[in-house]
């Protein structure tokens, strides 16, 4: 571990929005992350990259309540509030639940886009966005005053978040029959109704071709500047890593190996090593148990 | 012989039988076992060939033959002609039309108010037995297929102990209509023990729903399976608060209203009670109705479709999940109301566990998902029994082997049933190609450890 980011919890006036402290997963005798430190400032836009199987994914689903790590501690302040992800004694841990997550602002998309295929654009997006209001069931079957305003103020958030990742002709049409790069941004669109403060984006570029790669670029950009939503992207595509990133963090075997400015990491003879010398590994183990999505 | 692999490999060539006639033979077979089994005659213990002499040393064989052929042939020919794509070409305008007006919302209202004119209308000029079989059977089963396709149509949770909330529902009504061993010392109005019942059955399905909802599929339908064990078991073997297996010890009293100078009493006239009836339903689907357009509903969909995402998107699954399931529960629980009032008697073996599942295959017959389907279903699946009995048209001891063939064709030929949702539809034709989930019964491809 060269440089690995971890401060001591004191030395910052302003603690980090995401502090991840020497975080260990294990699935039986596979070590899928193993002392990971990661911290995310206020307002950046981070990338975790890395050879496959290397643990990203692993990392988001440990943020997110998908995965209680064994070790370690993750922190998430917004608005001076501190929480816990991942709380309980060292015999019985516990992770937020991906819904509470979610709720204290922290979205993400998947690697394998999942979006609710049966469903519109439009209520793809609106399902997440809802999620704020605290409409009920009855509300809901005796159609009370506020659930109507509740509705009615999702719908134009539903239609701004559209319009703001480029969506609006499409908000009608099928999830499922939309293009992979357009399923894509519907995704960061229905991540972005959930208000949250970071977002992870977990290789938003697979997949798209280099006109919607940059498109994907710019919206990146934008959400960061327009939203001031603090970015946290897994990806393989070096170009966009090196242009959007302002860090750089690398995993290799679950391990941060180098931590830094793209341009310094992209120098780092850890990095290039590890890239180098997986090539072949990649490709004779076609990705790892622990790198399988979520 | 072929190679494959750079192996030589014997293929073994089956003579060509031409399809049609392979067709041909297949509708035979099904000629001559209808006949079989329409047959009126009954063999004896000892004489088991009687049956088969009357199925096919008759006349009758011949016809039901012949109209097996003339039904292949008829097939046949719809093949050659392509008759089905030319006839889904020529009114494929018209299909788009139809699907514009019938999306549009007055073209909705006025369906609904024939339906309900229909429904208010229609059973007044019926025989008794219809009418009975109207109220016991129909009314019945349509309020429980409504309720039961909440859990399993919309949240997509498989539900086996549906019933044990029906016999809640009934047997909260004998309580506090003091028609039970054990009473509470006053004596209630059936219209009062309405919402108590509904709030019992909430209840109910909350604590059954709690520890069992974060289990799967198949898990959840063993674990309502077993509460629906243990709720009939309690009312069989707590003799001195249930009665047992004798049932209520006093009638359960019918509705009645006593108030504002309105006196009215409900009596074993059927037509009151088909009123009271559809008034509960008319009732139950506005609010459903509402709940499915609403964001409830859409979050059901979400969980059922991809719960991880739903997750991740801040749908707090477990709670939706346990939300469908007592609503679900407290419609069982109106409609056991309603039941008890109406018969007057209950007892444990009013409520077998067969009927959880019969409820089931309502629902996935009317189209999971849809209420108009769902009632349709319903409605239909109880009525024909009684037209089957009434009419004469098959033996009395068949007719639960009737129902259940028009099933199997219908799962066979039309898997999302008789009036689909669109939603449904579109989710069942992803899951065939492999895209998405169609239930939150299966494990998600990649879902949570």
């Amino acid at each position: 571990m060269s440089d690995t980011g971890h401060e001591p919890r004191h030395a910052a006036p302003t603690p980090p929005l995401l502090a991840v402290r020497a975080v260990t997963l294990r699935f039986g005798g596979l070590t899928s992350l193993n002392d990971v430190n990661l911290t995310v400032e206020r307002g950046a836009i981070q990338a975790v990259i890395g050879p496959n199987g290397a643990g990203k994914t692993s990392l988001f689903n440990c943020l997110t309540g998908v995965y209680t790590p064994q070790l370690g501690s993750i922190e998430f302040t917004s608005d001076g509030v501190t929480t816990q992800l991942v709380t309980g004694t060292e015999r019985r841990r516990r992770s937020k639940k991906p819904h509470m997550v979610s709720r204290i602002g922290v979205a993400r998309t998947f690697q394998n886009i999942r979006l609710f295929a049966a469903l519109s654009a439009f209520d793809n997006v609106k399902i997440a966005a809802e999620t704020r209001h605290r409409t009920g069931p009855v509300g809901a079957m005796l159609h009370l005053p506020n659930a109507q305003a509740n509705d009615r103020a999702t719908d134009e958030r539903t239609e701004d978040l559209l319009d703001f990742v480029g969506l609006e002709g499409v908000a009608d049409e099928l999830a499922s029959s939309l293009s992979y790069g357009v399923q894509r941004r519907l995704e960061i669109a229905r991540a972005l109704a959930t208000d949250p403060q970071l977002l992870l984006l977990d290789e938003p570029a697979a997949g798209t071709n280099p006109t919607e790669k940059r498109e994907l670029e710019q919206l990146i950009r934008r959400i960061n500047a327009e939203r001031d939503i603090t970015v946290l992207l897994i990806e393989h595509d070096m170009r966009l890593v090196m242009s959007i990133a302002d860090r750089v963090t690398v995993l290799n075997f679950g391990k941060v190996i180098a931590h830094g400015r793209p341009a310094q990491v992209q120098q780092d003879p850890v990095v290039v090593e590890a890239y180098l010398g997986s090539a072949d590994e990649t490709e004779a183990e076609g990705g790892e148990e622990a790198d399988r999505g979520d | 012989m072929s190679q494959v692999g750079g192996l030589p490999v014997r293929v073994k060539r089956s003579r060509k039988v031409d399809p049609r006639l392979v067709r041909l033979f297949g509708w035979l077979v099904l000629g001559a076992l209808l006949r079989l089994m329409t047959v009126t005659t009954e063999g004896t213990a000892t004489d088991h060939t009687l049956v088969l002499d009357a199925a096919f040393k008759s006349t009758a064989l011949i016809w039901w033959l012949l109209g097996a052929v003339a039904v292949w042939a008829l097939t046949e020919l719809w093949r050659a002609r392509k008759v089905g794509s030319l006839v889904s070409d020529r009114t494929a305008g018209a299909r788009k039309q139809w699907r514009t007006v019938s999306d549009r919302k007055l073209t909705r209202q006025l369906a609904v108010l024939a339906l309900v004119l229909a429904a208010l209308i229609i059973p007044n000029l019926m025989s008794e037995f219809y009418q009975r079989v109207l109220v016991d059977q129909v009314a019945v089963f349509v309020l429980l297929a409504v309720g039961l396709n909440v859990v399993v149509g919309w949240s997509g949770l498989l539900d086996l102990g549906y019933i044990a909330f029906f016999a809640i529902g009934a047997y909260t009504t004998a309580y506090f209509t003091g028609s039970l061993p054990v009473t509470p010392g006053f004596r209630l109005n059936p219209f009062v023990i309405l919402p108590i019942a509904v709030i019992v059955c909430l209840i109910a399905g909350l604590l059954l729903g709690a520890p069992t909802l974060r289990l799967r599929g198949d898990y959840l339908a063993i674990v309502t399976l077993g509460f629906h064990e243990i709720v009939q078991l309690f009312l069989v073997n707590k003799n001195n608060w249930t009665g047992g297996n004798q049932g209520v010890s006093k009638p359960i009293p019918h509705f009645s209203i006593n108030i504002f100078g309105i006196h009215y009493q409900w009596t074993l006239d059927s037509m009151p009670y088909w009123y009271l009836f559809m008034g509960m339903l008319a009732i139950v689907v506005f609010l459903f109705a509402r709940l499915e357009h609403s964001k409830v509903g859409r979050s059901w969909t979400a969980i059922r479709e991809d719960e991880v995402a739903a997750a991740a998107s801040g749908v707090p699954t477990v709670k939706y999940k346990l939300m469908a399931f007592s609503i679900g529960a407290s419609t069982s629980g109106l409609a056991g109301v309603l039941y008890g009032s109406r018969l007057g008697y209950i007892n444990p073996a009013s409520f077998p566990v067969v009927l959880s599942i019969t409820v089931l295959s309502y629902v996935i017959f009317g189209g999971m998902g849809a209420i108009i389907g769902v009632i349709a279903g319903a409605a239909l699946l109880t009525f024909l029994p009684a037209v089957f009995q009434e009419q004469n048209l098959v033996r009395q001891e068949d007719i639960p082997m009737w129902i259940g063939a028009i099933l199997v064709v219908m799962m066979l030929f039309r898997p999302q049933g008789l009036i689909p949702s669109r939603r449904r539809r579109r989710e069942l034709r992803l899951a065939q190609q492999g895209i998405a989930d169609a239930d939150a019964m299966s494990e998600a491809p990649e879902g949570r450890q």
